[in-house]
């Protein structure tokens, strides 16, 4: 059986997966259910300076009758005593001091806070610190959050500050709230950052009520852009993930992952794409503490079956896969196939490909049932008649090349090949 | 052995008579079943229905709330949208063709969603319908079933002016008259009525039996035209002896009487057959045994292969504890003091196809008897013929015969079970739809 222990930064978990710094994680309560039901480690809620919540919240997008695709939130940082969070962590550390204990810290903005705070967590026996450079409300209207993400000085400043005084790990998490996560992230691993964790949320209105013309969450007629997570988040995640594991400064460091993991498939891909573990809020907000369960023993399926022994084996694996439009192959065509024995006639694949796509698929008119059928020679192979369709593996798309070899943009224009093709 | 009234107590008719397909009490639950929906294009669906409801459209607007789009979708092609719901044999309409059944899955329950979207807007008295600008025009409609009511809304909507004339006391045909209660109670089929004339422009004259108390001369000069939605009459005879006994009773007579008159004034034996294996042959075997009937036994000549009702409409009466015997006829009633003391039956076989393409029965010559002291005669309903022919309409024993809706008769137009014999609510409505649209044509 796989081994799906994990070792980041020397913080050792029995599995890759970390709840992330959000209200699951800022009480000894939560976080106690959290190790009893599994979870590898936790990122306890931010620490910093004294703020106050409002109420309501959370806010959420649903789609299609499933509930919580996207959710958002206007929480702040941990409003509970200092004093008490730290006790607590001490002792969660104490009762399972197998797991692993990572503890979030945005302090005020200047280096005597944080040297502070640093020492205070430090004596918890914490193993890791994780920054707060991500935080997209409430916070960063006082210059902390994704204010000090956004600026890769600022950032690169209170990371040196941190690398001063800190001795054990330290994680900078980044903001999404920018149009590439990579200038902060080189900066701050300049400063001396051990490690990178993204996404934060990103600043979003998920909706307004239609009843009150209010926007959601809803604080007494007002609302505020609130961090958008959850699996919408998740293709935007991957993408920021991407670009730190290929730059050549940040992917000298660890990456944990984060942005709507969900399940063990969701993990499996973020830890492809170049994080070496991952972690996990709305999820379990949505579901409890008891998803990792099926996230462990998931992974550990996928990874006996093809037959990777430990975590390192699969790490980054799909990272080089991502590539610059330029250098697709554009000799590669392939031409999608609708098996008749598995056909509904639904007609999904046709109306698509006919209103909004290259109408290459024939309709034989029958009563009740249409008979669809691919026109090859219009196929521009785009996929979208297989992403509509509602039978797995009824439409696939074949493989028929221009040509046997390899042929990019680059050199397609060099050779003054012929455009519009099609 | 005896026929009695009031076997039951109110709270077991009431329990009995319950409806047999619950609605979704919430938006919630309806919504689970919308997302199902996978909005086909071309659906197999709305090709399945006879009215052609747009149903993936109706569908979509309750998964975006849009409840009162959905109603409009369906009363536009199906103004009794509400009450097909209920009563439609979905499974080989709609349903039966939603495209789920090729993935072995459940198919999306139509009828369901549609009730939801037609009885919020009924409850709401949402009118979704405005008539056009008086077109200065008026149509008689004969009859105030699926098809006249349907022939009147679409005749009104266009601006043209209504009169309806029907014989019986309430409007809704065989909708209010010839189905089990527990599909349609007589309030909602009343309330359905109500919907339907409330665009306004129809009025409906109860009470108005053609021949007898209006005829179709004069309709004919007081009106620009004249729908006829008579439908059919009694049930076929058996011509069997014994037939005239007191306890054989028509099936649509019985089913009239329980609408009508309210479940504990309608007599019924102890121990029941019912003759035919049709719609209505359930109908009537089921509210016999939910009246009290100790035993219930079904006879059709043929077998389950070529019956005319549904699997699920056999299934609600085995359910109930019907009793089927297949392949036997009717031969006698048996008689004592004028009473029904039992029926002879012949055992049948199966031979060649006959005009329908299915099996005909023919004798074997062996018989067996049942102890029974009720007959419920459902094999099938027969026209007007009487009136029809006293008309002089064109028609073909009994049934009218039209050239697209029109008959042979200048401005007189017929559709539904009068032409057709005898088919579902829903194609009735289509009936009534085309028929309007010829007089449209006809007259403006």
């Amino acid at each position: 059986m796989a081994d799906i222990s994990s070792d980041f930064l020397g913080i050792k978990s029995p599995n890759p997966f970390w709840l992330a710094s959000a209200p699951p994680t800022d009480k000894k309560i939560n976080v106690l259910r959290a190790f009893e039901a599994g979870w590898g480690g936790v990122v306890w809620k931010t620490l910093g300076s004294q703020v106050k919540n409002v109420s309501s919240r959370y806010s959420a997008v649903n789609y299609g009758g499933h509930k919580v695709m996207g959710f958002n939130n206007i929480e702040l940082i941990s409003d509970r005593p200092l004093h008490i969070n730290l006790k607590e962590i001490e002792e969660c550390i104490k009762l399972f001091p197998d797991r692993a204990m990572v503890v979030s810290l945005m302090a005020d903005n200047n280096k005597k806070s944080w040297h502070e705070l640093i020492k205070q967590v430090e004596d918890t026996g914490a193993h890791g610190f994780e920054l707060n450079f991500g935080c997209p409300h409430g916070m960063t209207e006082r210059g902390m959050g994704a204010a000090v993400g956004q600026d890769p000085e600022i950032a690169k400043m209170v990371v040196e500050w941190v690398m001063e005084k800190a001795t054990i790990p330290v994680i900078t998490k980044l903001t999404p709230n920018v149009h590439s996560v990579v200038p902060t992230g080189k900066a701050v691993v300049e400063a001396g950052t051990n490690a990178l964790s993204l996404i934060n949320t990103i600043q979003s209105v998920t909706g307004v009520d239609l009843n009150t013309l209010v926007p959601n969450p809803y604080v007494a007629g007002k609302s505020v852009f609130g961090g958008y997570c959850g699996p919408a988040v998740k293709p935007i995640a991957l993408k920021f993930l991407t670009t730190i594991a290929q730059d050549e400064t940040t992917k000298k460091v660890p990456i944990s992952g984060i942005g709507g993991v969900s399940t063990w498939k969701d993990a499996v891909e973020f830890m492809l794409l170049g994080a070496s573990n991952v972690q996990v809020c709305t999820a379990a907000m949505k579901h409890g503490f008891r998803i990792v369960e099926d996230m462990c023993e998931g992974l550990s399926n996928w990874m006996d079956e093809k037959g990777y022994k430990t975590l390192n084996d699969f790490i980054g694996k799909s990272v080089s896969n991502i590539v610059h439009w330029e250098e697709l192959d554009i000799n590669y065509h392939h031409i999608a196939k609708i098996n008749q024995d598995k056909c509904i006639h639904c007609g999904l694949c046709y109306i698509a490909c006919e209103d909004t796509s290259h109408q290459s698929i024939n309709l034989e008119y029958g009563k009740p049932y249409n008979t669809y059928t691919i026109k090859e020679e219009e196929c521009v192979g785009c996929n979208l008649c297989q992403l509509v369709c509602p039978v797995t593996d009824c439409i696939t798309m074949e493989e028929h090349r221009v040509a046997p070899e390899y042929l990019n943009w680059i050199e397609f224009q060099k050779r003054g090949l012929p455009l519009n093709d099609h | 052995m005896a026929i009695l009234s009031n076997r039951l107590t109110e709270e077991q008719y009431k329990e009995n008579f319950s409806d047999i397909h619950p609605p979704f009490e919430t938006m919630d639950a309806a919504a689970v079943e919308a997302n199902r929906c996978l909005f086909c294009y071309d659906a197999p669906c709305m090709k399945s229905c006879p009215t052609s409801i747009d149903v993936p459209k109706f569908i979509k607007q309750i998964s975006t709330q849009n409840i009162k789009g959905s109603a409009h979708t369906i009363f536009s092609s199906n103004i009794m949208g509400a009450g097909c719901s209920k009563v439609c044999p979905v499974e080989k309409l709609c349903e039966g063709a939603c495209v789920y059944n090729l993935m072995d899955e459940d198919p999306i329950p139509i009828a369901k969603l549609q009730r939801y979207s037609t009885e919020m807007a009924m409850e709401k008295k949402w009118q979704l319908f405005t008539r056009k600008a008086g077109a200065g025009k008026k149509v008689a409609v004969v009859g105030a079933g699926p098809a006249g009511l349907s022939c009147a809304h679409v005749l009104s909507r266009e601006g043209i002016d209504v009169t309806i004339y029907e014989k019986e006391k309430m409007g809704g045909g065989l909708m209010t008259y010839g189905i089990a209660a527990y599909k349609v109670t007589p309030q909602f089929c009343k309330d359905e009525v109500d919907y339907i004339l409330s665009i306004g422009g129809i009025s409906i004259k109860y009470g108005q039996e053609l021949g007898k108390d209006v005829t179709l001369e004069t309709l004919q000069k007081d009106y620009d035209a004249v729908y006829l939605s008579i439908g059919v009459g009694l049930a076929r005879q058996l011509e069997i002896p014994g037939e005239n006994l007191n306890g054989v009773v028509d099936a649509i007579r019985f089913i009239y009487d329980i609408r009508n008159n309210g479940f504990s004034k309608v007599p019924v034996g102890d121990k029941v057959a019912v003759i035919g294996m049709g719609m209505t042959a359930i109908d009537a075997a089921t509210q016999a045994k939910r009246l009290g009937a100790k035993e219930v036994t079904m006879l059709y000549r043929r077998t389950q292969e070529e019956m005319p009702c549904t699997e699920v409409e056999l299934d609600i009466a085995k359910l109930d504890g019907c009793k089927i015997i297949w392949l036997a006829a009717p031969k006698e009633v048996l008689g004592e003091n004028g009473m029904v003391a039992g029926l002879v039956a012949e055992k049948m076989k199966l031979g060649d196809p006959d005009a329908s393409g299915r099996r005909s029965p023919v004798s074997t010559g062996e018989t067996f008897t049942l102890d029974v002291d009720m007959v419920i005669k459902a094999a099938g309903q027969t026209p007007f013929t009487q009136l029809v022919d006293g008309m002089s309409v064109k028609n073909k024993n009994g049934k009218i015969q039209v050239d697209g809706q029109a008959t042979n008769l200048k401005g007189i137009f017929a559709g539904g079970d009068c032409v057709n014999g005898g088919k579902e609510v829903v194609d009735a409505v289509q009936a009534g739809k085309d028929g309007a649209k010829a007089i449209i044509d006809f007259i403006v």
